[in-house]
């Protein structure tokens, strides 16, 4: 590879800004994205100058790097104001006024300084309406607020910048918690405490009882991934384990960007350490040479958090000679797939590879690879600490243990609750105070899970009765929908979610998300192309075609919260009339 | 690809059912590869022999028994006791559904058997819209380059990255409905990694790049493929020997090519080989 730089000179912030990030390590390909990000957190945008820097410095074709830079939505390739505020105005910060405060911000003064933007999910839904503002600088200015109102957005983009509030803490009785035993008790900074409260035993447990125990613990655990796939942990680390190699890696999947979900910022960001000795267990089982969290690019404080946990362990030698670091996403969804997330921990676009093989065949560079979600890996702790019996005395046979939910829209108390597999969704939504009106449907599992009626609230929250319902647990997303919702924006707010997240490497979801939105917009208008039954038959085919024929999970369940909709609620508007025909 | 002497390592045999035939397979063998050699027509427009798989475009979706969803049959690999069907409703509505998709968001006109395969899947080209008009970039004396044509099937990319030239000039660019094929900051090619080799234009399979030659008779009407003799020769300029197919209309040169099963140039060449026959029609 012959490379030609671009011809552009950095300035010194830019230099300074990529210059950080390599120096004290060599300048590999995978850390185009830490420095991209680099370059945007000091100086609000990445020019010409800092992308020649940055591929001069990395060896990275300048084509790649603009085709990376050009890929993540919080990185900015023009000119941008130094301070942006990221507003939500997705599934439940719509349900709490988020088009209204995006309304009134659109009819305000626009500063060169300052702006807003719209975003997807920040993944903050407990306090929406939610907002993140970012300002470049050295050091950047990077935090989440919510709720807000018109007057605190403006207020954000102009005045001081804005504190993080508290966590909202937990809203249930906590004599039952384990996987949120610690939230809001321990405090998150502190190594002591954490080990006061039982921290780091389940490690010496590990180490104890050796590897090959805690890989049939886990398994006979029979705990079941809680990123919304449900493959069984166990299976996956003794895949790895199994592998004929001296290199394997940890991965944990903290990319949570699945609308209506904050369970594992909330993990993060109040029991950073729990995920670190699940980290360090998971590694010692697979003996793996590295690991990686891999947290989603608005989350901040869970990026801090973590990093703080893994370097105060790493100081009391409770890490042995592991290393673990952390990377952060830079703004997009399909990075939670897991082989996108792969891709963007090696350097490169987000885009998901052809399965098989498997990551833990073939994963990150090439090595095989545990790849597990924030909760699975807290889940997985409590198996090692307290055994597979006492794991799978909670919850049903198929679905073994503790969950945590995300309950957001129209409920009294939104929050992550945690729950025994198999309790009714009715009762869920009772431990969050209830609905706050009369409920008109749940979505289940996010923007990729589906609808549920108001009919189906005895449905028992398992992965077996889910299966059988038709619908989906997924992450563990459950945002109430009051009476009276206009069903209509929700779906073509979903669809434009889609649109705006896929990877476009597929012909199926690049173009089938965007013919989704656009039908979806008809539907909100009233005005079809041709008849109502021509656009249900879009809708069929549509929905085949992604299901079927697209590359990963992202394309494959873009229309299923739209399809389940349709099957329930009254979404077409000649419905009423042919009934009528009837 | 071809194998070219040498050792050849051992493979396994691998049973597997297509369209109910029982078929022998060797290892390392997609799924496609054994259909064609069955006679079987899977369509494809990303796949290209000489290309890792791209796996982009989905048309060669297929029914695998105990797949959650069709798989792609250019890019999985055969294993033992798969139970493959090519052509079942599932798979044809999936085909129907890509076509679909392509012709409202792509000008298809070019491409080799897309109006074929529409009339046999039933595709109704107009049903999602039609594409919209895009700017022909006319950056270079060589070829010429027309978005509106072009469908991300990433075969630029990989013929001028790892799969063939290692220049790495073009990538994706941009994501999901914006998703393009870019230079960085779209600079001009003259002032990129381009080395003009015309390997991205030797496997584009919708004409969305194009040899000068073939841009200014299309632009005219008088591109004909049926009135082009194609011709195989040995390229002039240095001592590799690759193999050279002259494509001919009306005794000019309008094309180069290179067949991409030559154990030589696996269908790739570069610019003087691809570009460099202007002389021959100086008098």
């Amino acid at each position: 590879m012959d490379l030609k730089p671009i011809d552009a000179i950095p300035t010194d912030d830019e230099r300074a800004a990529v210059d950080h990030v390599l120096a004290a390590r060599p300048p590999t390909r995978d850390l185009l994205l830490p420095v991209l990000r680099a370059i945007q957190a000091r100086v609000g945008w990445i020019s010409k100058g800092a992308l020649a820097h940055a591929c001069a410095r990395l060896h990275v074709p300048p084509a790649e790097a603009w085709g990376v830079a050009t890929f993540y939505h919080l990185l900015a390739t023009e000119p941008s104001p130094r301070r942006v505020l990221h507003v939500c105005d997705d599934v439940a910060c719509r349900a709490r006024g988020s088009a209204q405060i995006a309304e009134s911000l659109a009819k305000g003064a626009s500063r060169d300084d300052a702006a807003w933007k719209r975003s997807p999910c920040l993944g903050q839904c407990e306090r929406a309406p939610a907002a993140l503002l970012v300002q470049a600088g050295a050091p950047p200015i990077e935090r989440a607020i919510g709720p807000i109102d018109a007057a605190i957005a403006r207020e954000a983009i102009d005045g001081a910048p804005p504190t993080t509030p508290a966590s909202s803490g937990v809203h249930q009785p906590r004599e039952s918690l384990r996987l949120l035993a610690r939230v809001g008790v321990v405090d998150p900074e502190s190594l002591d405490d954490y080990r006061a409260h039982g921290g780091f035993s389940a490690l010496r447990r590990a180490h104890e009882l050796g590897a090959a125990w805690v890989i049939r613990e886990v398994t006979d655990a029979k705990l079941l991934g809680r990123g919304g796939a449900g493959f069984p942990a166990g299976r996956k680390w003794a895949a790895v384990a199994q592998q004929p190699t001296s290199t394997r890696y940890v991965v944990c999947n903290a990319d949570e960007s699945e609308p209506g979900t904050f369970k594992d910022r909330v993990l993060l960001e109040e029991d950073p350490f729990a995920i670190v000795e699940a980290i360090a267990i998971a590694a010692f089982a697979v003996s793996a040479a590295r690991a990686f969290v891999y947290v989603r690019g608005e989350y901040p404080l869970a990026a801090a958090r973590v990093e703080h946990a893994i370097a105060a362990a790493r100081r009391r030698g409770l890490l042995g000679d592991l290393p673990i670091e952390v990377r952060r996403g830079a703004g997009a969804y399909v990075c939670g797939e897991e082989t996108a997330l792969l891709e963007s921990l090696e350097g490169r676009r987000g885009e998901p590879r052809s399965k098989p093989p498997f990551p833990v065949e073939r994963g990150l560079f090439a090595a095989p690879t545990v790849i597990n979600n924030v909760e699975t890996l807290a889940a997985a702790l409590l198996v090692v600490r307290d055994g597979a019996e006492a794991f799978t005395a909670i919850g049903t046979a198929e679905s073994a243990g503790p969950r945590l939910f995300c309950l957001s829209g129209d409920v009294a108390h939104p929050g992550v609750y945690e729950a025994p597999m198999g309790l009714p969704l009715r009762a869920l939504i009772e431990l969050a105070g209830g609905a706050t009106q009369g409920i008109a449907g749940v979505l289940l599992g996010g923007a990729a899970g589906t609808f549920v009626g108001p009919d189906e609230l005895d449905l028992r929250l398992t992965f077996e009765d889910t299966r059988r319902a038709g619908t989906t647990l997924g992450s563990g997303v459950v945002v109430v929908f009051r009476d009276g919702t206009d069903f209509g924006a929700v779906l073509h707010g979903l669809a434009g979610f889609f649109r705006h997240e896929s990877c476009g490497q597929c012909v199926p979801c690049r173009v089938g998300t965007a013919k989704l939105d656009e039908l979806l917009a008809r539907v909100r208008a009233g005005a079809p192309d041709g008849s109502w039954d021509d656009e249900r038959a879009r809708l069929r085919d549509l929905g085949h075609v992604l299901r079927e024929a697209s590359i990963c999970g992202l394309g494959q369940s873009a229309a299923s919260a739209v399809e389940s909709a349709a099957r329930r609620f009254a979404i077409w508007p000649d419905v009423g009339k042919r009934e009528e025909d009837r | 690809m071809a194998h070219d002497g040498g050792l050849v390592p051992l493979r396994r045999k691998v049973q597997l059912t297509i369209d109910g035939a029982h078929v022998t397979a060797t290892e390392g063998q997609t799924i496609l590869d054994v259909a064609r050699s069955l006679g079987l027509d899977v369509p494809t427009l990303c796949f290209a022999p000489n290309l890792s798989p791209a796996n982009a475009c989905r048309l060669c979706v297929v029914e695998l028994e105990g797949a959650r969803t069709l798989v792609p049959s250019c890019a999985r690999l055969v294993e033992p006791g798969m139970v493959v069907t090519t052509d079942s409703p599932r798979v044809r509505d999936a085909r129907r559904m890509v076509l679909e998709l392509l012709a409202a968001t792509v000008d298809m006109q070019a491409t080799p058997r897309f109006a074929e395969w529409c009339a046999r899947y039933g595709a109704r080209v107009d049903r999602f819209g039609a594409p919209e008009a895009r700017a022909v970039v006319d950056d270079n004396a060589l070829f010429v380059r027309d978005y509106a044509k072009c469908m991300l099937c990433y075969k630029c990319v990989e013929a001028c990255g790892d799969d063939a030239q290692h220049t790495f000039a073009i990538a994706v660019a941009g994501r999901g409905a914006h998703a393009t094929i870019a230079t960085e900051l779209d600079t001009p090619l003259p002032d990129s990694a381009c080395v003009f080799c015309g390997n991205c234009v030797g496997v584009c399979p919708t004409a969305a790049l194009q040899f000068r030659a073939e841009h200014e008779l299309r632009a005219a009407g008088s591109w004909d493929e049926t009135k082009q003799t194609r011709t195989d020769t040995v390229c002039p300029y240095c001592g590799v020997g690759c193999v050279l197919t002259l494509h001919v209309q009306d005794d000019r040169i309008v094309k180069v090519t290179s067949p991409s099963d030559s154990a030589v140039t696996h269908g790739q060449l570069c610019v003087k080989g691809r570009f460099g026959f202007e002389y021959l029609g100086r008098r």
